[in-house]
């Protein structure tokens, strides 16, 4: 089946209807600016597990939704 | 020849683990294998581990659609996929394995002013960089599959022309990593299925080889090549890299009897398909949009990818679907592989690969075997250094995806 994400507003709605935000979480052992930089540009957490996303839900309420996944079963 | 090679490859497994070898490789897909079988074959390092958690073959290089092209958006990336195409072609020679090479013929086709554009300039940058991409209109579109509804959807999707690549061919997936498999093993790399890496041994920024569920094995060099999960494992080596892991989908069909020759692609319309060598017809699309590492099949994509499909194809109308499947791809920020170092010394990485890492197999580990038995990164592949996105000097390649992998 297609991914549904639960939406406060519309309830859960098929992930088409979403648009997905990736949020930048440079460590913070990163001190550097131009290397926080880079990391902000480029690079990502890409979690393997539960992780808090941010999703806009473009085909519905408009709204940016802070949304809990577990992306191994998602 | 037969067909059931299963039964001909000498895969020599070696049970005893070593507590120590010159390099572990983390992954036993295409690009894990071919490291090691270019490694034997061309530098002589057989002292060699590739670690694999599951089956060989069992992550996206025995799940894709097996395309294998050379017609790619950038200077660079035409010249080391060319590389690629002309390693595929003689691969079946080198190994004396039947990897079922098939030199079909690519056709990309598109459906107005701006495709005929992009398909134009592909052509002229490809022949540049040593790949044999034409344009073609559409009478020539007809010549070369007749099956194609050239006022597709009742002319909203007319084919307006396209590009024709002679080089694309296919090849059956699990052969190519059994046939390295077998010819690194024969020269003496240890494969050990079944053995999981759980952790990296380090001193102090170094990493010194991989802790794994059968327990601590150390390394000269530590290779990563494990696919879709590349940001687990180089974050134990502290290294971030610019990827994130997307599934992707493909099903094939039953039997067609008749044979349908190209492989056929329209970005536009979002799908791609071929024919297996058992009469199938094997059709592909685009990513699942959400970030994931799961494998879930779904019907919203069958029934996106198959509608595009019968409107430009109108006999699939009269096939089923038999089989869906899922990879988890490691899609980088511009659409180009990552491969060499990672300023963690010890700690290299081939990754990148994506929806399109299935051609880069033989070059990919070509390359990465020199770079580990030189310690100097080869001209063909300096440009796809993790490097480039501190420099900004990003490899965004329209060519990669998108739709055809
Ligand atoms: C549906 C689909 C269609 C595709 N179509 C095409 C195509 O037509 N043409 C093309 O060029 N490419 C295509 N691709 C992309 C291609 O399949 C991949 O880019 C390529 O196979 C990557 O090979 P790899 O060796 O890097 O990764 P993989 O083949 O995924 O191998 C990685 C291996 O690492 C193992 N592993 C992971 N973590 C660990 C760990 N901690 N310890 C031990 N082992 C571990 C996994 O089990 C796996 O076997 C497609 C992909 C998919 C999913
Ligand atoms: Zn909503």
């Amino acid at each position: 089946m297609v991914l549904r994400l639960a939406c406060p507003h519309c309830g859960p709605r098929p992930v088409e209807e979403w648009t997905y935000g990736e949020v930048p979480d440079p460590p913070d052992h990163l001190t550097e600016a131009d290397e926080r930089d880079v990391d902000r540009g480029f690079m990502m957490g890409n979690t393997e597990g539960v992780k808090v996303e941010r999703w806009f839900h473009a085909g519905g309420c408009r709204r940016w939704q802070t949304i809990t996944r577990d992306t191994t079963l998602d | 020849m037969n067909e059931f090679i299963e039964a001909q490859v000498a895969l020599g497994w070696e049970q005893n683990l070593r507590s120590s070898y010159d390099v572990v490789i983390v992954g036993g897909g295409g690009h894990g294998m071919s490291t090691a079988y270019h490694l034997a074959t061309r530098h002589g390092i057989t002292d060699v581990a590739v670690l694999e958690r599951g089956y060989i073959g069992s992550g996206n290089s025995g799940r894709n659609t097996t395309i294998i092209r050379a017609n790619y958006g950038i200077p660079e990336a035409v010249r080391f996929y060319q590389r690629s195409v002309d390693l595929y072609s003689r691969l079946e020679e080198e190994t004396g394995r039947w990897i079922m090479h098939d030199r079909k013929g690519l056709l990309w086709l598109v459906h107005g002013t701006p495709g005929t554009r992009n398909e134009r300039a592909r052509s002229i940058v490809n022949q540049a960089f040593g790949a044999d991409t034409v344009y073609v209109t559409p009478e020539e579109v007809g010549e070369i599959c007749p099956e194609v509804d050239m006022n597709a959807g009742g002319g909203e999707y007319r084919v307006t022309g396209g590009s024709y690549s002679p080089h694309a061919a296919t090849a059956r997936h699990d052969r190519v990593v059994w046939a390295l498999a077998e010819g690194a093993m024969k020269r003496g790399v240890h494969v050990h299925q079944r053995t999981a890496v759980t952790g990296l041994l380090k001193d102090g920024d170094r990493v010194t080889g991989v802790m794994t569920d059968r327990g601590p094995v150390t390394a000269g060099v530590t290779v990563s090549a494990v696919g879709g999960h590349v940001s687990t494992l180089a974050a134990m080596a502290g290294v971030r890299l610019p990827i994130r892991t997307h599934p992707l989908q493909a099903f094939v069909t039953n039997h067609y009897a008749r044979t349908f020759r190209p492989i056929v692609a329209s970005a536009e319309m979002g799908f791609y398909v071929s024919q297996t060598p058992r009469g199938e017809m094997l059709l592909g699309a685009g990513i699942d949009s959400q970030p994931s590492y799961s494998y879930r099949s779904s019907y919203e994509f069958l029934s996106h990818c198959s509608l595009p499909a019968v409107t430009l194809l109108p006999f699939l109308r009269d096939l089923t679907v038999l089989r869906q499947w899922t990879g988890v791809c490691d899609m980088s920020v511009d659409m180009s592989p990552i491969m060499g170092y990672t300023g963690v010394d010890g700690f290299l990485v081939t990754t990148g690969w994506g929806t399109w890492g299935f051609k880069g197999i033989p070059a990919g580990g070509e390359q990465m075997a020199e770079l580990i038995a030189t310690d100097r990164t080869p001209e063909l592949i300096a440009p796809f250094s993790l490097n480039r996105f501190k420099e900004d000097r990003l490899m965004f390649d329209p060519g990669s995806t998108g739709t055809t992998h």
